[in-house]
């Protein structure tokens, strides 16, 4: 059994910048609040001196009745051990103004975007801040508490027209424009120029090189997406190309953006399970877990010992499959059309129906509770488990390794092509078996361990290249890791209650923020909720990984060829519910 | 479908040439030809796309009705399974798509959020509903609907093919010129603007001003 890292002691930046940086003093609050002036020096000095490497998340939250916004970040090492949270509180008069740490942390690029998108703060120095999520042109910062989406009905469900009355008025009823619209005041649409993406082709134009052998060549602008078909969904990316070599990129995302934040905020905690089913698709009980352990750390309550083992086995299940998936669909969009898509599609069906039989539904489980899981796995459905475990998958994970792995053709197309180094990859924030393919060996199931991972023997898988073929056989390393895991736990696991609370349709949530965070099996996958004592979450963010990994897409592509672009792509496992959200 | 569907029933074809003989009409020869190359335009947008491609693999095999050949371009495309939420920012290029379809085209909405939004109808970045804009044939629900689900809203495509008559169709009488069914792009502005409502835009915004 491995132990957890040892807890480095814990950083005393009160001391080390006086009068700038204060302890955070809020009940349920933790880490530091720093002055927005020196925000930079501070975290600099995070990076350099205390070694946070890691800058995993920015968000921020509207203090609306507080009259403040505040900007949330939170660091880890690499090294592993707890992260630290630090924070930028300004007023709330327009423009609120905050430096951006793009130069300390590149990673933080996107959803610095992303919070001036939705929350409307500008950060200074931040070299192309723009839209992310929506489009230019739109009107308002819909994450601001004072502004409301079209189909506003009530501030917090349950909305009284449904419960307890019950009579529900169409949503298109009470909307002026008898849709889901929303214009300003005496606006003409016959007078509207729409936006034409000037801004985005003026971004990419900055990236532009000029040759050194004096020739005069034309840059082309290629737009792949957002229907394409290895894009995996609705993802765009802008790419300018100097004959066949990308000199540019910039993704387009959005396309797929559900509002999840926004209706997050009006849903009690509990009504949001069923929404993060729909983030990751392909990996709803893992999506529930970093839920799960968010709100149970705010709530302070603890899990039951046979849920905790449930969770396991259903989030490393969906990690089988999932890994699964990634290796059918990278051979797709290499070209190998179909063939190991349908070994992948054959196995995945079997762990659906194991995710079926227990929660009722193949792909949107909803299947954890606060305190536990919602219903036991019968003995035949764990006599299922054990032959998938113990039989069935190692088998044909040889077997998926032997068809693939030494193929002659796939090993010349992935061997020695570049995705990303070490430490670029920890400079943009990259998360998940990309960067241990690169040769960090991060994995928070063992760096900053949740739920019952500390008592599991398994190894963090790693490779030192980083090249594509590192990349494609992380994920079969990892398969194996998880049937350790799952071969443990399967035969560890005890009887006993699948939950440690009530079954109770609103839950108690102290005031408070908590930030919880797991190892999904695309990266860091984190949900960060604000309480203030009501049923409703004052904020609820989600840090996914597909979003902030590709922040590094761009330095991953330039400098490789056009026809490289869908493997690297398809090597970052983006799914795009995650990332648009 | 075999010789027996294709033949009309009231005429009694002798049993030893049924195999080679078969009297039928134009449409149905027409239709059972159509309805069993239903081309589906490859474009997933959501979760419902993984089911769809769950349906399309091996244990549901959509391949039995004809419909395994994903078209990436439009252009090859019969129908357009509308897999999955629809977000004003993606609608104009589904528009755009559909546009760029050619005539017999079948519009299918897949799952809650393409038929009506969904849960996630009260987005402020949510289409509710892909029939807003584009004529839908066929409605699936469930969220996402399983593939034994799609499988049936394809089964009523089919039967809605069956039911066509050349004689009947727009697309098929060459009066016609113009694309009767062709969709005004929607222009992203403050909001979702759709051109043929343009005046009833702004006649509510003013009307917004004076309340």
């Amino acid at each position: 059994m491995m132990t957890a890292p040892v807890q480095t002691q814990t950083v005393d930046l009160v001391a080390r910048f006086p009068g700038v940086v204060a302890a955070e003093t809020r009940p349920g609050y933790t880490g530091f609040v720093v002055e927005k002036e020196k925000l930079v020096e501070v975290a600099t000095a995070l990076r350099d001196e205390f070694g946070y490497d890691l800058l995993t998340a920015v968000t921020a939250v509207d203090y609306l009745p507080e009259n403040k916004m505040e900007v949330v970040y939170h660091a880890y090492k690499t090294t592993g051990g707890p992260g630290l949270v630090f924070r930028v509180q300004v007023p709330r008069v327009d423009p609120v103004e905050v430096p951006s740490l793009i130069h300390v942390y590149p990673g933080v690029d996107l959803q610095e975007r992303e919070a001036w998108d939705l929350m409307g703060i500008r950060f200074t120095g931040h070299p192309d801040l723009r839209r992310i999520l929506m489009w230019e042109g739109y009107e308002g910062h819909p994450l601001r508490k004072d502004w409301k989406e079209p189909f506003y009905e009530e501030e917090a469900k349950p909305f009284k027209s449904r419960w307890p009355e019950g009579k529900h008025i169409l949503a298109e009823e009470r909307n002026p424009f008898n849709d889901n619209l929303k214009f300003p005041p005496n606006f003409d649409p016959e007078k509207w120029v729409p936006d034409n993406e000037e801004s985005l082709y003026a971004a990419l134009k900055r990236y532009t090189v000029e040759s050194e052998d004096g020739m005069n060549t034309d840059r082309i602008v290629v737009n792949m997406g957002p229907h394409h078909p290895s894009t995996h969904g609705v993802f765009r990316a802008a790419l300018t190309l100097d004959g066949e070599t990308i000199v540019g990129l910039k993704p387009v995302v959005g396309y797929l953006h559900r509002n999840h934040d926004k209706i997050g905020e009006r849903n009690t905690f509990l009504q949001n399970m069923p929404y993060t089913d729909r983030l990751d698709y392909f990996n709803s009980m893992s999506n529930n877990l970093a839920y799960a352990i968010t709100v149970e750390k705010l709530m302070n309550i603890p899990v039951a010992e046979r849920a905790e083992y449930i969770r396991v086995i259903m989030a490393e299940l969906s990690r089988v499959q999932n890994h699964l998936i990634f290796i059918g669909m990278l051979l797709n969009d290499l070209g190998a059309m179909y063939t190991p898509a349908l070994y992948a599609f054959e196995e995945r069906e079997l762990i659906l129906d194991i995710f079926e039989e227990v929660s009722g539904a193949r792909m949107m489980c909803n299947y954890l509770r606060f305190g536990g899981v919602v219903r036991d796995v019968s003995p035949a459905a764990m006599h299922k488990i054990k032959d998938l475990v113990f039989d069935r998958l190692p088998a044909k994970t040889d077997e998926m390794e032997r068809l693939l792995a030494e193929n002659e053709v796939l090993v010349a197309r992935l061997k020695g092509v570049r995705v990303v180094d070490a430490e670029t990859a920890v400079k943009y924030s990259v998360t998940g078996p990309v960067l241990r393919a690169a040769g960090v060996p991060y994995d928070i199931r063992r760096a900053d361990p949740y739920s019952i991972y500390d008592r599991f023997d398994f190894d963090v898988a790693v490779r030192q290249n980083g090249d594509m073929y590192d990349n494609f056989m992380i994920r079969v390393d990892e398969i194996r890791q998880s049937l350790r895991i799952l071969g443990q736990a399967v035969k560890q696991i005890p009887d006993g209650p699948i939950n440690s609370q009530k079954p109770q349709y609103q839950v108690r949530v102290p005031a408070g923020e908590a930030y919880g965070r797991i190892e999904s099996p695309k990266g860091e996958l984190a949900f960060y909720v604000v309480s203030n004592g009501k049923p409703n979450p004052w904020r609820y963010h989600v840090r996914p990984a597909s979003f902030v990994n590709i922040t590094c897409l761009e330095q991953m592509c330039i400098g490789t060829k056009i026809q490289d672009f869908v493997a690297l792509l398809g090597m970052l496992d983006i799914v795009m519910g995650e990332l648009d959200r | 479908m075999d010789n027996e569907k294709l033949s009309l029933p009231q005429y009694d074809i002798p049993e030893d040439i049924q195999n080679a003989v078969a009297i039928t009409t134009l449409d149905r020869l027409y239709n059972w030809g159509r309805r069993s190359s239903v081309w589906p335009l490859m474009f997933g947008l959501a979760c419902c796309a993984i089911e769809m491609i769950a349906a399309q693999a091996s244990r549901y095999d959509m391949a039995r009705f004809g419909m395994e050949v994903m078209r990436p371009t439009p252009r090859q495309a019969d129908m357009m399974l509308v897999s999955g939420t629809v977000t004003k920012k993606m609608v104009p290029a589904i528009i755009r798509l559909y546009n760029q379809m050619p005539e017999p085209k079948y519009v299918v909405a897949m799952g809650a959020c393409a038929s009506g939004g969904g849960p996630f109808k009260e987005g402020y970045n949510v289409v509710a509903g892909i029939d807003k804009f584009l004529p839908v044939d066929v409605y699936i629900p469930g969220c996402p609907p399983t593939p034994q689900a799609l499988i049936a809203g394809m089964i009523k495509l089919q039967e809605k093919i069956d039911r066509q008559s050349i004689k009947k169709v727009s697309w098929y009488n060459g009066k016609t010129k113009e694309d009767t069914n062709f969709v005004p792009i929607p222009i992203l502005g403050p909001d979702l603007i759709d051109p043929r409502r343009s005046a009833e835009i702004k006649a509510a915004a003013t009307v917004q001003e004076g309340a």
